[in-house]
């Protein structure tokens, strides 16, 4: 080899490939074909959040006659999700839906997946973009990221220090969320409110519980959290509620209304976001099951049904979006249960 | 012969090639891609339990080789990002290992601290280290011509290269332990350092070297760590000594020191290995895994103990009777226990 001056960063750009063949051609008159095993990936096996998301997931499979199920680790870690890939890949799934928790650790195991023919679908977190055929993202990142900041500042009435309490480090979805509110706060109408920290409860209850009680002894004026993950909001709603600090300090972020709703009622929380989690893994399972009948191939737009959800069409990059967030408060709260 | 039989390495060879032929009923199980990916999710452990060992037979402990391995993952990081090569890389990371377990070398050795508490407070201290380093990023893109050596099996075989690697460390700290005179006073010190030291064996250079050996080896483990992810974080391999211990002592070590064979370990290690592959693919969730894996690891230390009077075994200086002895007195509470009847 000519180079001798050693391997640096970059010094490789050019190969490009890697995409594992999946060069399938789609055929949108396909039926989607019946026993499809589909398995569904999330970052962790006990966040409540997804395994919402893998029942909404699980249910559209068995609404299409496949077999559906829920694998994953116990620890958000990076590595522990390529154990699980690997398994499904001699397992040999039709399709897998994972939410990643790092989107290159998994990328090589996910490439050898769609080397093999199986289809790929990220949800909530996406994997690298060439490894996976589609993501469907539960909202627009910036608008989540934009409206979490609205939500704070109506509460706060639009003056304060704020801090954010994520999850991971490493969390794709909650990183681009931080950098939408970020960039929004840089608006005049938002020039008083300061982002003074971002703590991690790596969506750890009790790490984030005390990340939480650690915000507000170290910041004593503090205005509001932003907990954009449903295992901080609750757990940093738990620890304000008994706390002197309850009325004080506004918590919003994302958050299911079955966890948050006696927050909501005792004065905790004014108000705060999510999506729909079964309607989002509801559309990832139709999305799999689409791709691994050959109905869509993941191209820009193609378009599936999913079911009780309508049509949708594969955007840029092969992402989908759900729809707009919906926002939770005393008066609609009761009107939803999951 | 029945002693012979009894051995803990004989029933982990029982155990072993139960769980390959329960595997070999799951689907997918024996195909080649599955056995070389066995093996190489178990290359990091492996590598580290490898290191545990002599340190383990010497009576000592390090709690903190998954935490060195997260700190070099995050210094190979955060030195590819600002453009080194990668061929550089390599010995400044094995450097850095070395240079973390000679922390812990000093404060065992030099300072005469008990090795469960120091190394409890390296585990966090290079864990927080590694976090000063990369903070919360996750550096990727590592090089293409090198990543094979740590994903790739050999062509035409299931073998992949980090395998070879690790066969060949374990082969390398067999014939140190096994077939130095280095190796049996290793033994020696677990069953009593003090004896061992009056004996004139230079028991603190021994202990020393080790840990130096276990941050080295840490390292390389964090390479291929790295490579074989292609992504270097702060929290990579978190967790990861707990694995090792397990497989040390579900190898037979004794966590005293003073008994444990390189073979038992590199047994335990492939039951384990075999053990959560077959459990994976059987959809076996991971809190029953946890939970199993707990057991055998109960088990591990409860049957020496049960069988204890057949024991004769691997202490290489004194037969039977002898080294019943030698062991009491390994454990102080013994050594008063005869004391009192002596006096």
């Amino acid at each position: 080899m000519a180079s001798c001056g050693g391997t640096t960063k970059g010094s490789e750009e050019a190969q490009g490939d890697g995409g594992g063949g999946t060069a399938r051609e789609a055929d949108p008159n396909a039926e989607i074909k019946e026993g499809l095993q589909i398995a569904f990936l999330p970052k962790e096996i006990d966040n409540p959040y997804e395994v919402l998301v893998d029942e909404g997931g699980i249910d559209a499979v068995e609404e299409l006659k496949g077999e559906g199920k829920e694998v994953g680790p116990s620890d958000a870690s990076a590595s522990s999700q390529v154990s699980y890939i690997n398994t499904l890949i001699q397992q040999r799934q039709d399709a897998i839906v994972i939410a990643a928790n790092d989107p290159n650790a998994v990328a090589p195991a996910l490439k050898d997946a769609m080397s093999k023919g199986i289809a790929v679908v990220t949800y909530d977190s996406d994997a690298a973009p060439d490894a996976r055929q589609i993501f469907v993202n539960q909202a627009d990142s910036e608008e989540i990221g934009r409206s979490q900041v609205k939500l704070m500042s109506d509460q706060i009435g639009g003056e304060g220090k704020i801090a954010i309490l994520s999850a991971t480090p490493n969390a794709t979805n909650q990183n681009t969320w931080i950098k939408f509110m970020k960039d929004e706060l840089t608006k005049p109408e938002y020039s008083k409110i300061e982002l003074v920290k971002i703590a991690y409860g790596d969506d750890d209850d009790q790490k984030s519980f005390q990340e939480a009680q650690g915000l507000l002894q170290s910041i004593p004026d503090l205005k509001g959290i932003i907990s954009p993950t449903t295992v901080g909001i609750s757990a940093a709603a738990r620890y304000i509620s008994s706390s002197p600090y309850k009325g004080k300090v506004k918590l919003t972020g994302l958050g299911t209304p079955n966890q948050m709703r006696q927050f909501v009622k005792d004065g905790t929380v004014t108000e705060f976001a999510l999506w729909n989690p079964i309607e989002l893994g509801y559309l990832a399972g139709y999305a799999a099951a689409s791709l691994a009948s050959g109905k869509i191939s993941g191209k820009e737009g193609e378009k599936f049904e999913a079911g009780k959800l309508g049509e949708y069409e594969i955007g840029k990059d092969g992402e989908i979006i759900l729809g707009p967030p919906t926002n939770f408060n005393a008066d609609n709260i009761d009107d939803f249960d999951f | 012969m029945l002693d012979r039989f009894l051995r803990w390495e004989t029933v982990l060879l029982v155990l072993c090639v139960g769980v390959f032929a329960v595997g070999s009923a799951s689907d997918g199980f024996g195909e080649q891609s599955n056995i070389a990916f066995l093996l190489l999710d178990y290359s990091e452990v492996a590598l580290l339990a490898f290191a545990l060992l002599p340190i383990v037979l010497t009576g000592e402990i390090d709690l903190s080789v998954a935490s060195t391995l997260g700190f070099c993952s995050a210094l190979t990081g955060t030195l590819w990002d600002a453009g080194i090569g990668f061929e550089t890389i390599v010995p400044l990371v094995i450097l850095a290992g070395v240079a973390l377990g000679s922390v812990n070398a000093v404060l065992v050795v030099r300072f005469g601290l008990p090795s469960l508490a120091v190394t409890i407070g390296t585990l966090g201290l290079y864990r927080g280290l590694a976090y000063v380093l990369l903070g919360d990023r996750a550096v990727t893109g590592f090089p293409e011509n090198y990543r094979p050596l740590a994903t790739d099996s050999i062509a035409g075989t299931f073998v992949p290269y980090a395998t070879v690697l690790v066969l060949f460390v374990g082969a390398a700290v067999a014939v140190l332990v096994h077939k130095t005179t280095t190796g049996r006073s290793l033994y020696a010190i677990g069953l009593g350092a003090q004896t061992t030291r009056f004996s004139g064996i230079r028991v603190d250079r021994i202990k020393f070297s080790l840990f130096l050996l276990s941050g080295g080896l840490a390292a390389v483990a964090s390479l291929i760590y790295t490579l074989r992810y292609n992504s270097a974080r702060a929290d990579n391999a978190n967790g990861m000594e707990l694995v090792a211990v397990a497989a040390v002592l579900l190898g037979g070590v004794s966590i005293f020191g003073g008994r444990g064979t390189v073979l038992g370990v590199a047994t335990a290690l492939l039951a384990m290995a075999g053990l959560r592959n077959v459990l994976f693919l059987d959809d076996v969730s991971n809190e029953i895994q946890n939970v199993i894996t707990g057991l055998l690891l109960i088990l591990s230390v409860l049957v020496p103990v049960v069988f204890k009077p057949r024991r004769t075994k691997d202490a290489p200086l004194e037969p039977s009777v002898a080294d019943a002895e030698r062991r009491t007195g390994a454990d102080p509470g013994g050594e008063l226990r005869r004391d009192h009847q002596g006096v």
